[in-house]
């Protein structure tokens, strides 16, 4: 059994990660407070950097010289990242950032949240840009996504996050470690000094007439391959369901523990979680949703995957949210509760906040 | 014939987009002069921060990675940790280090990061317009000190090298001029001794430069020269300033 | 199978360890198991806690509103989780630190073990009443075995902390044969 910031950290190390930058900050601690022995038995560097901000730059920095590294943080030292998540994500720099995260806005609390889903989707830093966001619901996830985000990463050359938080951190649940052969692929690009080739240069600096559109488009290009190819998403859904519960994350296992209540009183429900938040499973929530009609999304925020739960979802499927954004975890009584409630109302309740 | 003089040959054969005057040249050249010299263009990294300094790659043929404002020495950290073998510098304004950057160039020196800092001063914020600057002098007009930096308002104008050199993690740090050719002959020595204590491994080393930013300035090259002499040096002393035994 | 049960106490009473032992034991039953520490807001003010589940099929929430079983080896957990435990749910209070009159709850298994004395005078150890009271839980409920609890003792306990291993076993082995310590076992009514 392991605690699921040690899987984390376990998962990085098994994919080849040496590198780790970062700074204190509740409640992701477990994660530096763990490498920082650990790192050093296996060859590798740990630093606890003055600042978040130093910690993405070491991060892009460790990344440009073609090393897998990572930082971890929660919130408040993400929002300073994210000049340096952009930079990477300008310059086609791989690497992993965790987000343990907190609740939000401002300090806000240590509790479980799901407030973050914005900032890590819709990029949080400047320009056109996207991360790879992949988002755990057990402790093996918690390790085998780690592997994965570092695969993504430098498949795409673009930033991955982590986005889990207390309760995956905190949590220990027994972790199958599979030791996958380490395959770090050959990084042409990476500076290492101009020896037997030209001199190479990473940035994300274009002045040049059109250069820069020239250079969104094939940052676009490479979202839309994310999109088509690397999009990964449970399914779980009865024959004729009635309703289909969307969660992702922590919340995802109040929402598992709901469906199988249901199920145990004979009602017919479908249960999708989406575990890249981006790439978003768009396609699969639309062709589920055409043939159910009534969707429920559950989390742990004001309804932020809700935007797009009902970008993607069929016409005329009705979209109900079941939101709690302080730190309070919807139970499992909760949902089942608001799930009877929807399907006895049938067409009667109006779309939104339930 | 005998050659005397030439380009380094690290140094790209290009024209200069610098402004007349500007001493980011002269710099370039007396890296290029160390690269060759040590031999190493083919393991050398360089970082230049955000500014006109960001153009480096333009003139030096080697490797370099562009870094967000003022964060060149924190880029700089991780790929020395990486590859301890390369020789990594940064290039900064000195509003990229002075400013913006100040936490991550201090705690980079303070770590004794093996890095090299090349912190070119021309006391204002040149590819922005010519603003206030943390070195900039009191008294001088920039566009955002139009009536001249004010004590009360603005404090006092920042000296990094003195600084710098009273952390344990600086081995060597210096601060050259370029504006004579007596200083440009002490500052290529600082240089090479900065390059030397890197490839030593023995520790953070640092290369204050005061140059001119004549544009900003709203001087003639001449004029720049004739006021570095008078305004600049008298408060940006020139000379070594920490040099410990295994640098140089 | 499907069970649930928060262990509370002070800091320094070796809770946390106490549900890492049990999900350790019931892991290599092969059962699936969650262990969730009490985080955040809840871990002020010195109090200890933890969530286990232990089921036969894959666990949905690591965390539970009513739960099945409740150790308790302070006055303040018992008071703040007690009405918690599930009608005919299990209880085993540690009362060396918990007067047993302030048990509410008429509908549930009350396991009142005076374990801290216990564990002194069994194996010379204060600090072993958590092993004890363990070991009563699962003697009582059959939830994991005590041999797998002993099993879970040799993997857990590494390094500096080997040497507790023996006392450990002895410890949850006295908490087995608890119904030797109280004077009643005090079943369901009705």
């Amino acid at each position: 059994m392991l605690q699921g910031c040690v899987a984390l950290a376990e998962g990085a190390i098994a994919a080849g990660c040496r590198y780790y930058f970062g700074y204190p900050i509740t409640p992701q601690n477990d994660i530096p407070e763990y490498l920082s022995g650990r790192l050093p038995q296996v060859g590798g560097v740990f630093i606890q950097a003055e600042s978040e901000i130093a910690s993405i730059n070491m991060l892009l920095g460790a990344s440009a010289a073609g090393a897998r590294a990572m930082t971890s943080s929660s919130g408040p030292g993400i929002s300073l990242m994210q000049e340096g998540l952009s930079y990477m994500a300008g310059s086609e720099l791989p690497g992993l950032v965790v987000n343990i995260t907190r609740i939000g806005p401002g300090l806000g609390g240590i509790a479980s949240s799901q407030g973050d889903y914005w900032q890590a989707t819709r990029g949080g830093g400047h320009g056109d840009y996207r991360l790879i966001v992949l988002a755990p619901n057990s402790v093996q996830e918690m390790y085998d996504l780690t592997i994965k985000a570092f695969y993504l990463s430098d498949k795409y050359r673009n930033p991955a996050m982590i986005l889990a938080d207390a309760i995956l951190g905190q949590m220990k649940e027994p972790v199958r470690l599979k030791k996958p052969p380490v395959e770090i692929p050959h990084k042409p690009w990476a500076l290492t000094g101009a020896s037997g080739r030209k001199a190479q240069i990473i940035k994300s600096l274009y002045l040049g007439d059109g250069e820069m559109e020239e250079h969104n488009w094939h940052l676009y290009e490479k979202y839309e391959q994310l999109q088509r190819r690397d999009t990964l998403v449970e399914i779980d859904v009865d024959d004729n369901a009635d309703i289909l519960l969307i969660s992702f994350g922590s919340c995802s296992r109040m929402v598992q523990s709901a469906v199988g209540m249901a199920r145990s009183r004979g009602l017919k429900v479908g249960f999708v979680r989406p575990i890249t938040l981006f790439p978003f499973p768009h396609d699969t929530i639309r062709e589920l949703s055409r043939e159910v009609g009534r969707v429920l999304t559950v989390e742990m925020n004001t309804g932020q995957m809700w935007d797009d739960v009902r970008l993607s979802l069929h016409p005329g499927c009705r979209a109900s949210l079941l939101a709690r954004p302080g730190g309070g975890i919807p139970s499992p009584a909760q949902i089942l509760s608001k799930m009877e409630k929807l399907l006895k109302a049938g067409d009667k309740v109006a779309e939104g906040i339930c | 014939m005998q050659k005397v003089f030439a380009r380094p040959q690290s140094m790209l054969e290009t024209t200069s987009h610098f402004c007349p005057g500007c001493h980011h040249g002269t710099v370039h050249r007396l890296l290029c002069e160390a690269i060759d010299h040590y031999g190493i263009r083919e393991n050398t990294v360089g970082v230049p921060g955000v500014g006109c300094g960001v153009f480096l790659y333009d003139y030096i043929d080697i490797d370099v990675c562009e870094a967000p404002h003022g964060r060149a020495p924190a880029v700089a950290t991780g790929m020395k940790r990486v590859a301890p073998e390369n020789f990594i510098f940064t290039y900064q304004g000195d509003g990229d280090l002075g400013a913006i950057g100040f936490s991550e160039v201090v705690h980079t020196a303070n770590r004794g990061e093996n890095i090299t800092v090349i912190f070119v001063n021309n006391s204002v914020y040149g590819m922005t317009g010519g603003q206030m600057a943390p070195t900039t002098l009191l008294g001088q007009r920039t566009t955002t000190s139009p009536r001249g930096r004010d004590l009360r308002n603005d404090g006092y104008p920042l000296r990094m090298t003195e600084m710098l050199a009273a952390l344990e993690g600086v081995v060597f740090a210096a601060r050259v001029s370029l504006h004579t050719a007596a200083h440009v002959k002490k500052a290529r020595k600082a240089v090479m001794k900065a390059f030397h204590t890197q490839l030593e491994g023995t520790g953070f080393s640092f290369i204050e430069f005061i140059s001119a930013c004549p544009t900003n300035w709203n001087l003639s090259s001449q004029e720049s020269v004739n006021r570095i002499e008078k305004e600049i040096i008298p408060y940006y002393k020139t000379g070594i300033f920490k040099e410990k035994d295994g640098g140089g | 199978m499907y069970y649930d049960i928060i262990l509370s106490g002070f800091g320094g009473q070796g809770i946390l360890l106490t549900g890492d032992l049990l999900a350790s034991a019931a892991m290599l039953e092969d059962k699936h198991v969650t262990w969730m520490p009490s985080y955040g807001v809840e871990m002020r003010g010195g109090a200890a806690s933890c969530t286990v589940v232990v089921s036969s099929t894959r666990i949905g929430s690591p965390i539970s509103e009513k739960i099945q079983g409740l150790i308790s080896m302070s006055k303040p957990s018992l008071l703040k989780y007690q009405g918690r435990i599930r009608s005919g749910g299990l209880l085993v209070l540690n009362t060396s630190f918990a007067d047993p009159d302030l048990v509410e709850r008429e509908d549930i298994t009350k396991i009142c073990l005076p374990a801290s004395e216990i564990a002194y005078q069994e194996v010379g150890e204060y600090k072993m009443a958590n092993m004890v009271v363990l070991g009563a839980f699962a003697a009582h409920s059959g939830v994991v075995s005590l041999e797998k609890l002993e099993e879970a003792a040799e993997v857990l306990l590494t390094g500096r902390k080997k040497k507790l291993v023996p006392v450990v076993k002895k410890a949850l082995n006295c908490g087995g044969s608890y119904k030797k310590y109280v004077r009643a076992v005090q079943p369901v009514k009705g």
